[in-house]
């Protein structure tokens, strides 16, 4: 009896330190297998937007002692911007869509609505993001880009930032579907962490402004949201973390070409899917440098979103004790 | 306009803005349910849950067997880590010298960990076990790239359900003799259960729709497991089907998608509703209370 007792504390402690061995397995395979990429790459890997793999018949060439074909050349400026279109686009829209219903679902429906409602919100949280890219390439994008897109193409004006939403429309796979695509996978992370900081939003300070007479509105801006404001920053880079980490949903929604958009239904790539759709025709690189190449730009998502959810983490803990994750990170 | 119109302008806006928020999210997730059953009603055949695939013809059979495999892996490997880590966090780490909780690095390392974008973890797996070990596609490395990215989850959520386990529980037991093993297992977890239980079915439902990490450490085999852990030159799993066979020239193909993706959703509701059921039945019983 004593002896199962120690076995499983001994088995407790050795489970605890598995994620810290697998997270500095994780860097270390990444790193090392991005080096001869960082050397060769520098500097023109964030600003070129060219993705060569090279000549892979004729005879390789050496940079810095890294073996590599000729002609390869590495800049994924396109992808870090599309990764960052992508994410901003969904968060942009997310945010405003979650408080609202955040506040609907804690404090104007009666319990038996809201908490089916609630629920129906969470599942959205749980449909594979292969089904919704599925439904997004299939029936969402074709259906905006004959409805919404030409409407907004035809009446917005040409100033700028607008005149990015005018052109031409497309088939529905393109930089803004992506975009929607990503705000319905966010919008539950955020309502269900901004729900959370509602409720612990004491109830005196709110029934003390609603006898002075202040109406739901003005109790809602004034009182509940500046008691949360900086939890629901959290929540929403938290929102930014999973999107810049979307993989499958953009691969079939972005149209997965390597180019900077020119307008908002144009094609384009994000660094997630690039390391998707790319890893098949590196492998015909026989130098392994388009491998590496890979793994830099898995290195550098994985920076990216990484800090982006240690600083959410760091944010929504600093206002609330529960603050528990919804769905998966990243 | 006179402060009190104003007032009440806002007031309206705000009562609507929010129904407007509810039906911006509701509408296209009906809208996705139904354009997932719509895809696949027309021409369902139950035959496909019990056909072999050959090429882009046949059924489901080997994919699906492939996703249960996967799922029950992740529960043996996964459950097993993230709850025992989960009990280290919550019951055996010290407090620090503050007097909060301990262990303090090993979750910040979970976390980090959870926020690792799915892809790179399946790099990761085809770099050191696919092409490093010489594993080939197969379903170890794809079972440890999906048990990496749930434990940190299932471990938050044993922890979570452990910290909810009030303090009388576990002074009771104490007073009653019991060993701290013994009261573990007969008192505090079990009434930590649901909790971890539901964490469980959540991660089970997270690891069934992946797809990113499984495409460079499973790639894809369409013939039915055979029971190797190494060297299989390839595992079927359903979500590649829906990821690749929609923009396939064969209509069977297509067809053949949108089967897998409406199984994986009917699969991922049930586990999600299942979760939401336990929680409910214990709440009615015990003194828990869930989220």
């Amino acid at each position: 009896m004593a002896r199962l007792e120690g076995a499983w504390k001994w088995g407790a402690r050795v489970a605890v330190v598995l994620p810290f061995a697998a997270l500095v397995f994780v860097v270390a395979v990444l790193a090392l297998n991005a080096y001869p990429a960082v050397k060769v790459n520098g500097g023109g890997f964030f600003t070129g937007s060219a993705w060569k793999i090279g000549s892979t018949y004729a005879a390789t060439t050496r940079t810095d002692g890294v073996a590599h074909p000729v002609g390869s050349s590495y800049g994924a400026w396109p992808l870090v911007a599309g990764t960052l279109q992508t994410s901003a686009i969904a968060v942009v829209i997310a945010l405003p869509i979650s408080i609202g219903c955040a506040f609907a679902l804690t404090e104007r429906l009666p319990r038996w609505v809201s908490r089916p409602l609630g629920f129906a919100i969470e599942l959205l949280a749980g449909v594979p993001s292969v089904v919704l890219g599925l439904w997004g390439v299939l029936t969402f994008g074709p259906a905006l880009s004959k409805t919404l897109y030409p409407f907004l193409a035809d009446h917005l004006p040409h100033v700028p930032v607008l005149s990015f939403f005018t052109g031409t429309v497309g088939h529905g796979e393109g930089l803004l579907t992506g975009g929607f695509v990503l705000t319905l996978m966010i919008v539950p992370i955020i309502t269900a962490t901004t729900a959370d900081l509602f409720r612990q939003v004491p109830a005196l300070p709110k029934e003390g402004g609603e006898a002075l007479g202040m109406t739901d509105f003005e109790v809602a801006s004034k009182i509940t949201l500046r008691w949360v404001r900086s939890g629901i920053i959290g929540a929403a880079v938290l929102g930014l973390g999973r999107a810049l980490g979307e993989t499958m949903a953009l691969v079939l929604t972005v149209g997965a070409i390597f180019q900077l958009a020119p307008n908002v239904y144009s094609p384009m790539s994000t660094i997630a899917a690039a390391i998707a759709t790319q890893l098949d025709s590196s492998l015909t690189d026989g130098t392994g440098f388009a491998v590496a190449s890979i793994a830099e730009l898995a290195l550098v998502l994985a920076v990216i979103s990484v800090l982006v959810n240690l600083a959410a983490r760091w944010i929504v803990h600093r206002t609330s004790r529960l603050g528990g994750p919804v769905g998966r990170g990243a | 306009m006179p402060r009190a119109r104003r007032r009440s302008v806002f007031t309206v806006l705000f009562r609507a803005g929010t129904v407007l928020a509810l039906l911006l999210v509701l509408s296209p997730a009906v809208w996705l349910l139904a354009g997932v059953i719509g895809k696949a009603a027309p021409h369902w055949q139950w035959s496909v849950l019990w056909t072999n695939l050959q090429g882009e013809n046949g059924g489901l059979l080997g994919p699906i067997v492939g996703t249960l495999v996967l799922m029950a892996g992740v529960l043996v490997l996964a459950g097993s880590v993230g709850v025992l880590a989960g009990i280290h966090l919550a019951e055996l780490s010290r407090p620090n010298r503050r007097g909060r909780a301990g262990g303090t690095w090993l979750r910040m390392a979970a976390d980090v960990l959870s926020g690792v974008p799915s892809i790179v973890l399946g790099y990761v797996g085809y770099v050191a076990l696919v092409v490093g070990l010489h594993w080939d596609f197969s379903l170890l490395p794809a079972l440890l790239v999906l048990s990496v990215m749930v434990v940190p989850y299932i471990a938050k959520a044993t922890e979570t359900a452990l910290r909810q386990v009030p303090t009388s529980y576990r002074e009771g037991a104490e007073a009653l003799g019991m060993s701290m093993g013994h009261s573990m297992r007969r008192v505090v977890l079990k009434s930590a259960a649901p909790g971890i239980v539901t964490g469980l079915l959540i991660a089970l439902a997270i690891a069934g729709g992946e797809t990113a990490p499984l495409l460079f450490t499973a790639e894809f085999s369409s013939t039915v497991w055979t029971g190797s852990f190494v060297h299989a030159h390839g595992f079927g799993y359903l979500t590649y089907l829906v990821y690749q066979y929609w923009s396939y020239p064969s209509q069977h193909a297509n067809y053949l998608s949108y089967d897998a993706g409406l199984i994986l959703v009917a699969m991922v509701l049930l586990l999600l509703v299942g979760a939401r059921v336990i929680v409910a039945r214990t709440q009615r019983h015990t003194e828990y209370r869930g989220r």
